[in-house]
């Protein structure tokens, strides 16, 4: 594959997920965490040449990444990350997934503990779009980036990121790096203390270490 | 038993300086190894795909079968442009040992006595089956396989190669199996087995020396065996409770329903080309196979450090080798640290499935070994 496929086969990618692709070094050991199709995957396998792995739970998705040549096994990130090793991959990623598990600080302390770093990414619950829809309409928000109504929903632990701070500080990781997602189109460095992300970024990637 | 060798593919006499030695202590030397390959195996010999077969099978993957006339037993999957693509792959299919379509099994003659080994071959075991067939590979000169895979006992192969030989197994598909034989599966055997026995024409495994053959038995084995291959859905839906050629109950023990009819046939017909002594052993082996056992019963021990690619298939309706035994093996792999893979099927045609027009299987074979070959540098 040549550099100018590389940059078209990165423009195609999702603009959070793009922003991913950027923070991972080539020939790294990765496994991403509710893969889905195995869009990611497959360009962090063909364009950084990384030793890929995903782990997603829809069946059919699974089946899918299989047949386009991907490592994907089916599995719940809530319960099977507890048989991977500690510390066997490089980079470990649970992009737009942890608002979907059960128990977020348990899943939270299994990556920091099966990846030497890991990237985790989440719509921010604190976008002001949200916040207002919430105070003007007084009802669960249904906005383009959770496009689900509150009683038919995937995500059960939505949170703002300063909620994530909080989880990462409890959790004893340390920030490395933090991105706001602007307009689900751009993303941006962060600083993520500041009042100004959580009420303007409609998402957010961090990559962290365990401290 | 002894059947011309134009007939059972190519043969090769192995093992007369460093024979066998097999699990029980016991030694084969020498033995034969019957074997089919089709397509070419390129200059630098990494095109090689074997493929293991099961408990039934024999090493016409994709050939019309010598004895029954009927196409290879996995033509949907193997040949020119299919998903093991033999145009692009070198692929390999032997009999296992313990068989009787030409590889050294209780049919052949015991050069000791020069009668045929009935019961006085030694117990085999997959691992024996494996080993056979590495001595196999050595004198084809193929040092690494680009891919291993099979179904049901195939897959026990498979597992057992990646475990035994992790540098001659650049990828491996076990499909449809366990990494240990299950209580039930034991049982199910058990009946066959006794089934076999129980036929006076069985002679304490003497048959052969007598001019007869134990018939009755061995169809009845088959008649349990295949119960256990379909589905309780796919049986209603195919047979139900429908009469067999008549329209009312003949209020006596003829074969009144369709499926009595089906079963039968599948007995009458298999007798024709396996042996009944065979039938004993390779059941054997397979009740004997506990990859974990080998390994202080920690099935990540078998696998610790290996560098296989693995993807491991399963299918819903397999009450044989269900889902769950297979996502055992997934999660010993990943323990293990492995590059593994695992795609379930959705089918109602239980353990079958494997070795039926799956276009769900044929994708995920071809993205596996696609993957693999484009890695190895295969065009």
């Amino acid at each position: 594959m040549n550099r100018a496929d590389r940059i078209i086969a990165a423009s195609s990618l999702r603009p959070d997920l793009a922003a991913i692709a950027e923070m991972i070094p080539p020939d790294a050991r990765v496994l991403d965490i509710g893969c889905g199709d195995g869009s990611l995957l497959e360009y962090l396998v063909r364009a950084k040449n990384v030793d890929g792995r995903g782990l997603e739970l829809s069946q059919q998705n699974v089946n899918h990444c299989v047949a386009r040549g991907l490592s994907v096994v089916q599995g719940d990130a809530d319960t099977d990350l507890s048989e991977y090793p500690s510390g066997v991959f490089d980079i470990v990623i649970l992009s737009q997934t942890i608002q979907a598990t059960r128990r977020p600080s348990h899943v939270l302390h299994e990556l920091l503990r099966i990846g030497k770093r890991t990237i985790v990414s989440f719509p921010n619950f604190g976008h002001w779009r949200i916040r207002l829809s919430l105070l003007v309409a007084g009802r669960m928000p249904v906005t383009k980036t959770l496009g689900h109504v509150w009683h038919d929903t995937p995500n059960i632990h939505l949170c703002t990121i300063n909620d994530f701070l909080v989880l990462a500080h409890e959790t004893g990781a340390h920030i490395e790096q933090a991105l706001a997602l602007i307009d689900n189109q751009r993303t941006r460095k962060m600083d993520p203390a500041a009042w100004g992300p959580n009420l303007m970024a409609e998402g957010a990637i961090f990559m962290l270490a365990k401290a | 038993m002894k059947a011309p060798a134009e007939n059972r593919g190519q043969v090769l006499e192995l093992g007369a300086e460093n024979p066998l030695v097999l699990d029980s202590g016991k030694r084969l030397s020498p033995f034969t190894i019957a074997y089919m390959t089709y397509g070419t195996l390129n200059a630098a010999r990494s095109n090689a795909v074997l493929i293991c077969h099961a408990l039934s099978g024999d090493q016409f993957v994709a050939s019309t079968h010598p004895v029954t006339g009927k196409p290879g037993w996995w033509s949907y999957a193997v040949g020119p442009g299919k998903p093991i693509d033999t145009n692009r792959f070198y692929v390999i299919c032997a009999n296992v040992v313990g068989g009787c379509m030409g590889t050294t099994g209780p049919g052949e003659i015991d050069p000791a006595t020069g009668e045929p080994y009935g019961l006085g071959f030694p117990i085999v075991t997959v691992g024996d089956m494996v080993r056979a067939q590495a001595m196999l590979l050595d004198a084809l000169g193929i040092e690494q396989l680009l891919c291993a895979l099979g179904g049901s006992m195939g897959g026990m192969q498979v597992l057992q190669w990646a475990a035994s030989y992790p540098d001659r197994v650049y990828s491996a598909m076990p499909i449809a199996t366990a990494a240990r034989h299950s209580a039930q599966n034991i049982a199910f055997h058990e009946v066959g087995r006794q089934a076999i026995m129980a036929d006076p024409d069985w002679k304490a495994g003497d048959y052969a020396l007598a001019g007869v053959k134990p018939s009755k038995g061995l169809a009845v084995a088959r008649m349990a065996a295949h119960i256990t291959y379909l589905s309780e859905a796919a049986l209603q839906r195919k047979f139900g409770r429908e009469l067999h050629d008549r329209n009312a109950l003949s209020f006596g023990f003829d074969a009144d329903f369709q499926i009595e009819s089906y079963l039968r046939h599948q007995g009458m017909t298999f007798v024709d080309r396996f042996d009944a002594n065979s039938y004993l052993y390779i059941t054997r082996a397979m009740d004997y196979f506990d990859l974990a056992g080998d390994y202080g019963g920690v099935l990540a021990e078998a696998f610790r450090g290996t560098k296989t690619r693995f993807c491991l298939v399963s299918f819903t309706s397999d009450w044989l080798f269900p889902t769950s035994e297979n996502k055992r093996i997934a999660h010993a792999l990943n323990a293990a640290g492995a590059n593994v893979s695992f795609v379930e099927i959705v089918s109602d045609r239980g353990h079958d499935a494997f070795l039926l027009e799956e276009p769900e299987l044929f994708d995920t074979m071809r993205g596996f070994l696609g993957a693999a070959a484009s890695v190895k540098g295969i065009a």
